[in-house]
């Protein structure tokens, strides 16, 4: 019985998608046009009839003379850079006290503090180690390190998505978009990016032509993500700003940090162009961009959210994947294979790939031991150099995480373990130019259901990145 | 039924008490459900424009926090929470914002295929007073696949503000649906706004909505042709009117839905719904109608 109704039914699909088309032959107007323009014609008519301004001809608001400023030619790149430097600025000045602060409770009392405790319980050395010299402490570090940028930089960004300022952003770049031949509403999600790429990559959803929408998922990753940002500060802040008398140092930092995310813009233009020419090939569609109006940001409750949904997310999300980190790299200095340790016959490996592009072997294996998130990159490559180095005055013992007071300290430790500034510089330019996490790419994968789209989102800028810290290097090297 | 007005009550033309024509009273009836979505008696979907405070009243409705953004393209994906109001619970589907729902691009078609094939029991517009023309636009999309509608004019403050009155009762009888205005950043409006999908949810208020103008005849015997055999092969489907004439304009996506079954599929879902409005309707009366 089901089976001849289905039957049934099918033919009668069959018969109703035949009359469409003989209509749709027969009918010689864009019907699709039509019912668009009565459409508009009627919603114009009701809105005359319901809405009546008190206001005589249309003086320019405020938002339009806003608008003309930070939308001009002229000006509103240089605005637009002023903001986000300004932005970074505050982040990098103003996180220096308190991540002092929770690095010498977290780290410099309260590890050896959990240490004597497990100590009077009687815990063996093996699970003494793993829990709190490799769990514990990368978690400590995580938390001292990302906690005050994110809860400073999140807020900032916030507002200035709250203002209505990122459509202004969006519609400055459009012009730049088409001209790579890409979709201006790409600008959208790049700027999503910014925050997490994941959601980047979800927020293409507003691209409706697919080869576009492509170009935007497989740009995506060029935006620093929250999970990059500590990298970038913590960087700028030790090698950027070391190179400047002090009273210039952040300023030098935050501008390093603006010029990164910059490059990356940079390279989304770049690369945008380059598949639009090569292997999605088109042209860019037209679209309409709505700048919305200013709206006064609720400052309290943007405050509350971003720190709940951000920076607690992120910091969730890091101290999530630097348990089991913390526990690997504990186990990877204290595992023997030979004479070394088994992190020391990593890093030992990876050692001469990594000094053609001006890194180092830590570098790469905490590259590594990031896929899942690279909120986990700083704290891995802190700890890797501890244990390979193998400097007891600031560890308490293979695998530890040593006991920083200030920045300084922390930079010291990584001349010691054979960090320049070139090191410093080209992690920064790596950290922008690698492979996106693997949420990202999982994310990629479902967006475009295609493992070959996911396979060039993970290898192209990977590829780029590589190559470009291999001419800095070079560049570095010509110089010095 | 057929009193025009009947479709224009809102809040203060059913409530009775002093007690009930207060907004804080009728605000206290609500209750954040947050994102326990079972048990509902009714599915409320936001459609809107982007940019138009969908998401805010979202928030506001469901306890929830939805992120919101002043940019167009905020929420691309469908974001779902609860809320109960006079002792119905009510399921909220916040939809992606969209100007139109006759493109293709994903986030449109998440909007139409929910108001298409879902057939939530109210279907709220949120649209953006400043900008009314061009909010009415989706306004009469939406009219064309579902009835029952409320309008909720929000940004009544910014509208206020750039010298703007908007007339939400022409309004209601231009469009023949319930029309609220709100300000929904500060709460304004709410209780109005709850009470009309309240109305029309229990279909205390009938939506008589305008339609487009007739097509043109050479198209009128195609339409009927079309509607005919749609009823009878989906003979649950609610706007076959709308899907016909998608049909006759050559909406690749329609066709794919009836090419794999899909619109078979979604028709007969809708039996779902209807079974919690069968649910809803036994209950017994709301405490206030034993008032009136």
């Amino acid at each position: 019985m089901p089976e001849t109704a289905d039957k049934a039914l099918s033919s009668e699909v069959a018969e109703l998608l035949r009359t469409v088309q003989q209509y749709r032959q027969r009918i010689q107007a864009d019907l699709h046009e039509q019912v668009v323009a009565a459409i508009y014609a009627h919603a114009e008519q009701i809105a005359a009839r319901a809405v009546c301004s008190s206001v005589g001809p249309k003086r320019p608001t405020l938002d339009q003379k806003i608008d003309r400023i930070v939308t001009s030619r002229l000006w509103g790149f240089p605005i637009m850079f002023a903001l986000f430097a300004l932005m970074f600025w505050i982040t990098i000045s103003g996180s220096n006290v308190p991540s002092a602060f929770l690095a010498e409770w977290l780290v410099e009392r309260g590890h050896p503090w959990l240490r004597d405790l497990t100590l009077a319980w009687g815990w063996p050395d093996w699970l003494r180690g793993l829990t709190i010299d490799g769990m514990y402490l990368a978690t400590a570090w995580v938390v001292s390190v990302m906690l005050p940028p994110m809860a400073i930089f999140f807020p900032l960004f916030t507002l200035l998505e709250d203002l209505g300022y990122l459509p202004r952003v969006a519609f400055n770049l459009d012009a730049l978009f088409r001209k790579a031949g890409a979709h201006g509403k790409q600008a959208m999600s790049l700027m999503m990016g910014f925050g997490c790429n994941a959601a980047g990559v979800v927020s293409t959803r507003i691209i409706d032509s697919p080869r576009e929408r492509l170009i935007a998922i497989l740009t995506n990753n060029f935006s620093v993500c929250n999970g990059r940002w500590p990298t970038q500060f913590l960087m700028a802040t030790l090698f950027v700003g070391a190179l400047v008398p002090a009273p210039w140092s952040s300023l030098a930092a935050a501008g390093a940090v603006t010029g990164v995310a910059l490059l990356g813009v940079l390279m989304t233009f770049v690369v945008s162009w380059a598949l639009s020419r090569t292997v999605l090939k088109g042209q860019p569609s037209a679209f309409s961009l709505e700048l919305p109006p200013y709206r006064p940001p609720r400052v309290w409750q943007t405050l509350y959210t971003s720190l709940l949904d951000r920076t607690i997310f992120v910091l969730w999300r890091a101290v999530v994947f630097a348990l089991p980190a913390g526990a690997l790299i504990w186990l990877s200095a204290n595992v023997h294979i030979g004479n070394d340790t088994l992190a020391a016959h990593l890093v030992r490996t990876l050692d001469p790939v990594a000094i053609w592009v001006g890194l180092n072997g830590v570098i790469l294996l905490a590259y590594v031991l990031a896929i899942p998130a690279n909120e986990i990159v700083i704290p891995t490559i802190l700890m890797l150099t501890v244990v390979v180095t193998g400097q007891p005055e600031a560890g308490a013992g293979a695998g530890v995480l040593f006991e920083v007071e200030d920045q300084n300290v922390l930079r010291t430790l990584l001349v010691q373990g054979g960090w320049t500034t070139l090191t410093g510089l080209n992690l920064m330019l790596f950290s922008l130019l690698h492979n996106p996490c693997s949420t990202t790419l999982y994310t990629i994968y479902k967006e475009t259901g295609s493992w070959r789209w996911t396979l060039w989102a993970a290898l192209l800028p990977t590829a780029i990145g590589l190559s470009i810290c291999f001419l800095t290097t070079c560049l570095y090297r010509a110089c010095t | 039924m057929s009193d025009p007005t009947s479709m224009l009550r809102t809040g203060p033309a059913v409530a009775t008490l002093p007690c009930e024509a207060c907004s804080i009273y009728r605000s206290a009836q609500l209750k954040k459900l947050g994102v326990r979505i079972d048990r509902a008696d009714h599915v409320v979907a936001l459609a809107g424009n982007p940019n138009t405070g969908k998401s805010t009243l979202f928030n506001t409705l469901t306890g929830l926090r939805q992120h919101t953004g002043n940019w167009p393209g905020k929420t691309v994906t469908r974001a779902e929470g609860a809320f109960a109001f006079n002792g119905r619970r009510y399921r909220l589907v916040d939809l992606p914002g969209t100007y139109s729902l006759l493109s293709t691009s994903p986030d449109e078609q998440v909007a139409r295929d929910f108001l298409l094939f879902a057939q939530p029991d109210v279907t709220v517009v949120v649209a953006d007073a400043t900008r009314l023309e061009r909010n009415l636009n989706l306004t009469l999309q939406v009219l064309e696949i579902t009835n029952r509608v409320v309008l909720c004019v929000n940004l009544m403050d910014e509208a206020q503000r750039h010298g703007l009155v908007v007339d939400t009762r022409q309004l209601g009888r231009d469009l023949g649906i319930p029309v609220v205005g709100t300000a929904a950043r500060r709460g304004q409006g709410l209780s109005e706004l709850l009470h009309a999908i309240e109305d029309v949810a229990t279909r205390r208020v009938q939506c008589q909505p305008i339609r487009l103008p007739e097509p043109p005849p050479a198209l009128r015997q195609a339409i009927q042709d079309l509607v005919q055999q749609l009823h009878r092969i989906y003979p649950d489907l609610p706007n076959a009117r709308w899907v016909a004439m998608r049909l006759l304009a050559g909406d690749e996506s329609i066709l794919n839905a009836i090419r794999t079954g899909e619109l078979a599929a979604v028709t007969g879902l809708s039996t779902g719904t209807t079974k919690a409005e069968t649910r809803a309707s036994h209950e017994t009366a709301r405490p206030d109608d034993s008032h009136a």
